[in-house]
């Protein structure tokens, strides 16, 4: 993986000098909080609800083992003792001090990790496959190029106040896990022949008005990138509304434009993008690319593996849920759930972070991941050493096998923390995680995808799930949109609201009802949900949703 | 016809903890809010909120929350305003966990 170089590291260190100097200002009473407020959100710093909040960029999911531990130490010495992962593969503190704040990202520099443009209307962190440079299905390693996009965007002086914020996501496998089709800008790694390029899709978004992107260019050659990516923002940059907070992400821009117009837009300024980038962007493209050669992959037997797997149910079912294919032989890529039934999504403490380095260390070629559905991945590990892995992982609660269950949610962190929330989002995928383990449904129910919003901007990409729930503010009561059908795959779909909201007690009964109709009427159990509701439509799954207008109508 | 006022309470977060805190009616700032001042005048509140914002480098954000009277003091009306009181419902944290110790 990339390692900072003396340029980078320069660079970062004068920042958080600067960003150490702001803080000193604004507590000393120089800076008032109009004038700080843009200054510590360009740095990560967010005031929510009970506390400051830190968010801290982990640049396309990929992290090493010293820096897992270096958060875990921050959470022991500054926090308490755990941290959130998110969504878009970062990391939150939930609980810093405004004046801790400066200690902790000098700390968290000296390992090469920023806050830099985790929030504002900038470029945020380019998220990636959290299966790269391991799945099977790959054409190629996606990160290189994500790692450009971040030093080619961190700080770029012309997008420093876009209209909106904006976010890019890349996938260099055809089985999109990066839901690409749900960013300002999605990159999907495609084949020309010999030559490999991306599919460009653009104006995807969810939040109050969800769409998917559209395909701008079906294919760009790799060394195009750059300048594409440059006349795409600064495009938008001219074009975006800034008028209107809520027309003004890059999606409205497309969509009141219509994507032929903002194509032509896009296509003429690259004439004049291509023409000044001189090419130095691939041979830093190459720089990156030799640091990320795949580990050297041994080639062992895998009996310990077999023998677990025929001895063992729980390690059985764990490797059933969590493991996927590697594009190495022996090998498996590892998802470690932190969706333990009851648990908040996404975190981990530092004693779990600490394993969790520990085992990338021993095992899995000093290598981790955070993925956009809010686990943590081993990418590489040969599969003799997979017994022993679980072995470690229930030893900190983390062996839970669950992943692509019920109980895998993606939940935002909600109105238990977020200032902008309208309801809680955390304790309703506690519930439906309980409640599901404890009827006994989880393995009847099968792959299912649960995402859960706990505002209209769904960080918790509820419109993507297959169910969707989005909790709202209904006359100071919380309520929950239940909607139907979303995919977050390369066969991205919104999902549709399936009718009126229900209250907080009244979600996980209505979930259950949805499930109870879904396994009555699959034609057999290897029918997910997702299949049996583009079979059937919506109909028969509103009608368990609603019993009594069912009722009312027959 | 205007609407009625309903009873206020000053909120902000504090600077440096950025903890929830309360105006009380002799100025000082209190992280429980039954020791709020319950304002139920509209001209009042506007004074408040303007005494609040005259604070920069102590409080941030401040803005008049719905409130009550109750048995003890000022309790809040919203859902919102009460999960601030406490803090999360995950973990005991926040100013839930305070009063634990």
């Amino acid at each position: 993986m990339y390692d900072y170089n003396a340029f980078d590291r320069a660079f970062l260190a004068e920042r958080n000098a600067q960003f150490r100097s702001q803080v000193e200002r604004r507590i000393d009473g120089s800076l008032t909080e109009d004038e700080f407020r843009p200054l510590r959100l360009m740095n990560g710093l967010y005031l929510q609800l009970h506390a400051y909040m830190l968010r801290i960029c982990i640049p396309y999911g990929t992290l090493n083992p010293g820096q897992m531990r270096r958060f875990a130490e921050v959470a022991d010495r500054w926090d308490k003792g755990y941290g959130h992962f998110t969504t878009r593969q970062n990391i939150q503190l939930n609980w810093p001090k405004l004046k801790d704040v400066p200690d902790i990202l000098d700390s968290l520099g000296e390992v090469g990790i920023h806050a830099i443009q985790t929030s504002g209307n900038t470029i945020r962190n380019t998220t990636a496959d959290h299966f790269a440079g391991a799945a099977a299905d790959e054409i190629e390693d996606p990160r290189p190029v994500a790692e450009l996009i971040r030093q080619w965007s961190t700080d770029h002086p012309e997008f420093q106040f876009l209209p909106r914020k904006f976010k890019i996501a890349i996938t260099g496998s055809p089985n999109d896990r990066a839901v690409t089709r749900a960013h300002d800008i999605g990159l999907r790694m495609v084949r020309r022949g010999d030559e490999v390029g991306f599919e460009v899709l653009v104006g995807g978004g969810l939040g109050r008005t969800p769409m998917l992107g559209a395909v701008i260019r079906d294919f760009l050659p790799k060394a195009d990138l750059l300048p594409y990516l440059e006349a795409i923002v600064s495009t938008y940059n001219v074009m975006g509304r800034r008028d209107n907070k809520y027309k003004a992400r890059i999606k409205i821009t497309v969509f009141e434009n219509g994507i032929d117009v903002f194509k032509a837009a896009v296509e003429e300024r690259f004439v004049e993008t291509r023409a000044q980038f001189s090419g130095v962007d691939q041979q830093i493209l190459k720089g990156i690319e030799a640091q990320f050669t795949p580990p050297a992959f041994r080639n062992a037997p895998t009996d310990g593996f077999e023998a677990a797997l025929a001895s063992d149910p729980v390690f059985r079912a764990w490797a059933g849920t969590n493991l996927a294919e590697h594009r190495a032989p022996g090998y498996a890529i590892v998802t470690v759930s932190l969706k333990a039934h009851g648990e908040t999504p996404g975190d981990a403490s530092s004693a779990q972070m600490r394993l969790l380095a520990d085992l990338a260390e021993r095992y899995g070629h000093n290598e981790l991941r955070i993925s956009h559905e809010q686990n943590v991945i081993l990418p590489h590990v040969h599969k003799s050493d997979l017994p022993a892995i679980h072995a470690a992982l229930k030893t900190e609660g983390l062996a839970t096998a669950n992943v692509g269950l019920i109980s895998d949610i993606i939940a935002c962190p909600g109105m238990d923390y977020c200032a902008l929330a309208t309801a809680r989002s955390i304790p309703v995928a506690q519930e439906i995680a309980t409640h599901f383990q404890a009827i006994g449904l989880e393995q009847e129910i099968g792959a299912l995808k649960i995402k859960i919003s706990g505002c209209i901007n769904a960080c918790g990409h509820h419109h993507v799930g297959h169910i969707g729930i989005l909790g709202l503010d209904r006359a100071g009561v919380e309520n929950y949109q239940i909607t139907l059908g979303g995919d977050h795959t390369e066969t991205a779909a919104i999902g549709e609201r399936a009718g009126p909201g229900f209250a907080y007690d009244q979600v996980v009964p209505a979930i259950e009802r949805l499930l109870r109709a879904y396994i009555d009427k699959r034609t057999e159990p290897t029918e997910t949900f997702i299949d049996a509701f583009r079979r059937l439509g919506p109909a028969p799954f509103k009608a368990a949703l609603y019993p009594e207008e069912a009722r009312d109508a027959a | 016809m205007s609407r009625r006022f309903t009873p206020k309470v000053v909120t902000a977060n504090d600077l440096l903890e950025g903890d929830v805190i309360y105006l009380t009616a002799d100025d000082r700032w209190s992280r429980a809010h039954h020791e709020a001042e319950l304002i139920e005048d509209e001209a009042h509140a506007q004074l408040r909120l303007l005494f609040a914002s005259g604070q920069p480098a102590r409080v941030v954000g401040p803005y008049l929350a719905e409130a009550k009277a109750g048995p003890a003091g000022p309790e809040p009306t919203h859902f919102r305003e009460a999960f601030r009181t406490r803090g999360p419902s995950n973990y005991p944290h926040g100013k839930q966990e305070a009063a634990n110790v």
